[in-house]
């Protein structure tokens, strides 16, 4: 088994509060992995930890190893600004840039870094979003503000926007949360369709959810990493009592 | 019996209240109108074509006009702009995006007292870092002095503007790939444009009136000035050297500039309200 990542001995703290708990898992690549557990476990956090978001909150520390392809992302010199170009983010309340078009909000990546020619510009937008399975619905007002989107099409935008970039691995934090049945039905078959391409590693409270889009799932709790393995066997035989009394709705 | 009592004293008690509140008021805006109102009566029959062409003629001449000082004021509110705005700006995006730390407390009770000090104590400062080693009063002076007047207040309002700006889109950006730096100025500061144009056309408004910090920096001029490195006139000179000359034409004068001034502060503030209202 190829793994994209690999997490060695993660610990993250706030200030007092030690958030992530000596974590060490294994993410196959081109797989969906999903992170479960009750609110305030850690999960949120630990995703962030793998694209160095954690960089911007001062009172945040983090030790232990992430490995992306083998190189450690913490290790003295490397540059997290690379990083995220190689592993992308997905939040929970979709965000489109408020002051951009559908258009430049699909490349957005790339104007903010500086300038893309048009060609290249369009064929980029085309084809992100018809990964996404946006471009039928929005071809005809590309021009026009992204705010004007449903909440659904929203956070479909902001994946095209993610994949736009060309990124290795995919973080989703809850992608589906803020949307209806049927937004959330289309993410969960986008993401089916993304693994071919990328790893993805989703963050979810849903655990139907996880059962339907994950090929791994990882179970979290008060900071630590229960147990993890493929995703039928954390459902159907889990080592764990806790993990067991999780997903049968004992408690969380 | 008595609920029918305590009512209407309610009922009155709530007029008493809405009048008494109507009165205060009216004891605000009354100055306010009082003041257009006798500048604009004073210095309306002074304002002609001559008034914006010409500049002061010598005492005893009929005539004149203000043109060295509003080229004069609009030279000094440039170049302060200039020195002030960047400082402002950039040192409010330190405090919004970059700091968190002691560092940030100090800058922040820094501008606070900053902005704190008498102008004319600025004005004084100035002409001590400036004007005595380069051995003369300059418009380059008095553009220092404003700047440093216009400093806080752009960097406190920006940075307040800055941290309503959602911290979900600044992470959208950074997980892009796009660098804090970039973010902060193409993603944080655009998106916070409408509230930071506020804050520097309040800015602007502020110096365009100060006389003080001027008096020892850009000193005045009688005449046009050819150099930065000179003294140059200025509205708010004008109004004060004219207002208290002994001479009917240049009183004539001082009114003009006042009412010329209260006008652009006038239209400063309200392109304020303009920008504060506009949203996406």
């Amino acid at each position: 088994m190829n793994n994209k990542v690999t997490v060695e001995n993660l610990n993250v703290h706030f200030g007092a509060t030690h958030a992530v708990r000596d974590v060490s898992i294994d993410i196959p690549a081109n797989s969906v992995t999903a992170i479960i557990g009750p609110s305030g476990c850690g999960k949120s956090t630990m995703l962030r930890a793998i694209n160095r978001m954690h960089d911007l909150v001062p009172q945040a520390r983090v030790a232990g190893k992430i490995l992306l392809d083998g190189d450690d992302i913490y290790a003295k010199g490397t540059d997290p600004v690379a990083i995220r170009r190689r592993v992308g983010m997905v939040f929970q309340k979709p965000n489109p840039f408020p002051a951009m078009s559908i258009y430049d909000n699909v490349i957005a990546g790339y104007k903010l870094n500086g300038r893309l020619n048009k060609d290249e510009a369009d064929e980029l937008v085309e084809s992100s979003l018809r990964r996404v399975a946006l471009w039928d619905e929005v071809q005809d007002r590309l021009k026009r503000s992204a705010m004007e989107l449903s909440g659904g099409q929203q956070q479909r935008l902001c994946i095209a926007r993610t994949i736009a970039v060309k990124p290795e691995v995919i973080l989703m934090d809850e992608p589906a949360s803020a949307l209806d049945p049927l937004s959330t039905l289309k993410i969960e078959e986008l993401i089916e369709e993304l693994k071919e391409r990328y790893t993805i590693i989703i963050v979810t409270h849903n655990m139907q959810q996880a059962a339907r889009v994950s090929d791994y799932t990882a179970f979290f709790y008060l900071g630590e990493l229960i147990e993890w393995g493929g995703t039928k066997r954390i459902f159907t035989t889990p080592d764990k009592k806790q993990t067991e009394d999780y997903i049968t709705g004992r408690f969380g | 019996m008595i609920a029918v009592n305590s009512l209407f004293g309610r009922k009155t008690k709530d007029r008493l209240m809405t009048a008494l509140m109507a009165a205060a008021t009216a004891l605000v805006l009354l100055p306010l109108g009082m003041i257009f109102f006798h500048i604009v009566r004073m210095g309306i029959g002074s304002i002609n074509l001559d008034f914006f062409i010409h500049i002061p003629q010598p005492t005893g001449e009929a005539g004149g006009g203000i043109a060295n000082g509003m080229v004069g004021s609009f030279l000094l509110i440039v170049i302060a702009s200039l020195i002030g705005l960047p400082i402002g700006i950039l040192g409010a995006i330190y405090l919004a995006d970059y700091g968190g730390g002691p560092t940030s407390t100090v800058i922040r009770f820094s501008a606070d007292v900053l902005a704190g000090i008498p102008s004319i104590i600025t004005g004084m400062v100035v002409y001590a870092l400036l004007v005595v080693p380069l051995h003369g009063f300059s418009a380059l002076a008095g553009a220092v002095a404003l700047a440093l007047i216009m400093i806080p207040i752009v960097l406190r309002t920006t940075e307040e503007q800055l941290k309503m700006v959602p911290i979900t889109l600044r992470e959208a950006s950074l997980a892009l790939g796009v660098p804090l730096w970039r973010t902060s100025l193409k993603v944080t500061l655009r998106s916070a444009m409408t509230g930071v144009m506020t804050g520097i056309l309040l800015a602007i408004a502020r110096i365009a009136g100060e006389t003080a910090p001027l008096l020892f920096t850009a000193l005045g001029n009688q005449f046009w000035s050819r150099k930065l490195t000179q003294p140059i006139a200025a509205l708010p000179l004008q109004i004060f050297s004219f207002a208290i000359a002994p001479y009917e034409d240049w009183h004539r004068l001082a009114w003009g500039g006042a009412l010329l001034l209260v006008v652009v502060m006038f239209g400063l503030s309200l392109a304020a309200r303009y920008f504060g209202r506009i949203k996406h």
